[in-house]
């Protein structure tokens, strides 16, 4: 049986004495792609953090291709796992500049071609790459660091809310690209999203992740069929507290 | 006629000091008629200033009497002493901040002190080392600030940035290297923007002394100009020192960002 390329045993994780993450236990197949949805607050974008040791997990919780996240140099560790934040968070200078800062890291150089490759797998135009990035839309810019992230050639990519500051049309097309990325280069997906739409479009499993916990988990078809009772499925109708509780059972 | 009367007071020593209370008064008096309510506060750091100056004074005679290199060493912690912890105090928001300032202000003025010596420019002795190290320790307490301040406000203000750098597996060092070379700039800029527009504006503090003093103007300049390359190296010496030293405060060994309380537990 192949293990899981994430996996996540019993993590606990304090802030202020207070547990944000309590005993959270999920996995994530090969090449699978896997929301975490809830309410804010939840945990989401910590759970996140700890895998790719942003935040740092207690020793023996999170498993990269059965390996202790903790146990690795933390640096190519995130060379292999790579996240896509909320906002692109894009650095002065050009495009190019921007998907060239990873390998320049550690000392590589990425070729014009290699760039313009990057950018026509993150779905922008290539004669862009020397336009400065103050230039670019949200949607744009956020595909500006899908080709940054992949410039490492990451294994997993995390997305945290990678599309909650797009329109409507810009949020579809981040969508697909990082489908078509997925199936073209069989990355490992974990999004965090608040958008139950996004989850049913993109996720072949969901986990709900309430005040720390993951409460509920399944397929989207299973999870939010007509009249299904689970707590998902109450939180997509936005009938779920901060604490888990339905405030309203329709 | 009145320059003649004037002149004929031929005011010394504590008369003089009285007299120049008369600028305090007109002050005071601006205030007043002004409600800024300075007035006491003014009274107070005349007061303080006087005492101060002059205990430092009477030290200073003692110290230069007896001669001997235990007093440089001793009046200068003190120096660094009180320039820590003014710096760790404006440096708020920075953890250990006054370790931090303490360590930057000793390096920058070791370093700077060392040359001068080693260089034969200043000769080890209390007469040189003690004010030229005021002027060193003062002005490299306020470059410490100000890189101290700058960096935590950038660190805070581009945490966006930093963080996707970190993602995308930069170290601590190379995710706030921008944002700490402009933490750098923005602490010694003053320094060299003064040192490129003095004798223009106003003729500075050390050739004034001296040229009251009664020695030449050459000479006074002389000591003037080593007075401000003095300066540019100690702030580069206590700058850097600072942001370095800053920046890790603010990052943990396995290069996170610290959230202050956030721990680990199974």
């Amino acid at each position: 049986m192949r293990r899981p390329v994430i996996e996540v045993k019993g993590l606990t994780l304090l802030r202020h004495e207070k547990a944000i993450l309590k005993d959270i236990s999920l996995h994530v197949e090969r090449a699978e792609s896997v929301c975490l949805i809830g309410p804010s607050g939840g945990g989401k974008s910590s759970l996140l953090r700890c895998i790719n040791r942003l935040l740092e997990p207690p020793a023996r919780t999170v498993f990269i291709d059965g390996v202790d996240s903790t146990a690795m140099e933390v640096l190519a560790l995130r060379r292999r796992v790579g996240m896509i934040l909320q906002t692109p968070a894009l650095f002065a200078g050009s495009i190019a500049d921007n998907v060239r800062y990873g390998p320049a890291l550690h000392g590589e150089t990425l070729s014009a071609e290699r760039v313009a490759e990057l950018l026509d797998r993150a779905g922008l135009n290539p004669v862009k790459s020397s336009d400065p990035v103050d230039t670019l839309s949200g949607g744009e810019g956020q595909r500006v660091a899908i080709a940054r992230a992949l410039a490492n050639e990451p294994e997993i990519l995390l997305l945290d809310e990678p599309t909650s500051a797009l329109d409507p049309a810009a949020t579809r097309h981040v969508e697909e690209t990082i489908n078509n990325l997925r199936i073209a280069l069989g990355l490992t997906v974990l999004w965090v999203s608040h958008d139950i739409q996004q989850a049913k479009r993109v996720a072949d499993r969901v986990y709900l992740l309430v005040d720390g916990q993951i409460v509920d988990e399944g397929t989207p078809a299973h999870l939010f069929r007509e009249g299904s009772a689970h707590l998902a499925a109450a939180f997509a109708r936005g009938w779920l507290g901060s604490d888990g509780t339905v405030i309203h059972s329709g | 006629m009145v320059h003649d009367l004037l002149s004929s007071l031929q005011l010394t020593g504590l008369e003089r000091i009285a007299a120049a209370f008369v600028l305090v008064l007109f002050a005071m008096l601006i205030s007043r008629i002004q409600h800024l309510d300075l007035e006491k506060h003014m009274l107070i750091a005349v007061a303080r200033a006087f005492v101060q100056l002059i205990a430092i004074g009477y030290a200073l005679d003692l110290v230069f009497a007896a001669d001997h290199p235990a007093y440089i060493l001793l009046i200068q912690t003190v120096m660094v002493a009180v320039a820590g912890l003014t710096s760790g105090r404006r440096g708020k928001g920075v953890p250990h901040a006054t370790a931090v300032a303490l360590i930057s202000i000793t390096t920058g003025a070791f370093f700077t002190l060392g040359l001068l010596v080693l260089l034969g420019i200043f000769s080890f002795t209390p007469r040189d080392i003690i004010p030229v190290g005021g002027m060193v320790i003062g002005n490299s307490m306020n470059v410490c600030s100000l890189v101290m301040g700058r960096l935590r406000d950038e660190i805070r203000s581009q945490k966006g940035p930093i963080e996707a750098a970190l993602a995308l597996g930069a170290s601590r060092r190379q995710a706030v290297m921008p944002h700490l070379r402009r933490a750098l700039q923005s602490g010694m800029t003053p320094v060299v923007d003064s040192t490129k527009t003095i004798g223009l504006v106003q003729l500075p503090g050390a050739m004034t002394g001296m040229i009251l003093a009664g020695a030449s103007p050459l000479q006074a300049v002389q000591l003037q100009i080593i007075v401000m390359y003095m300066l540019i190296g100690a702030a580069s010496y206590t700058g850097l020192t600072a942001a370095y030293l800053t920046y890790l405060q603010f990052f943990t060994t396995n290069h996170q960002l610290i959230d202050a309380g956030a721990q680990s537990a199974r």
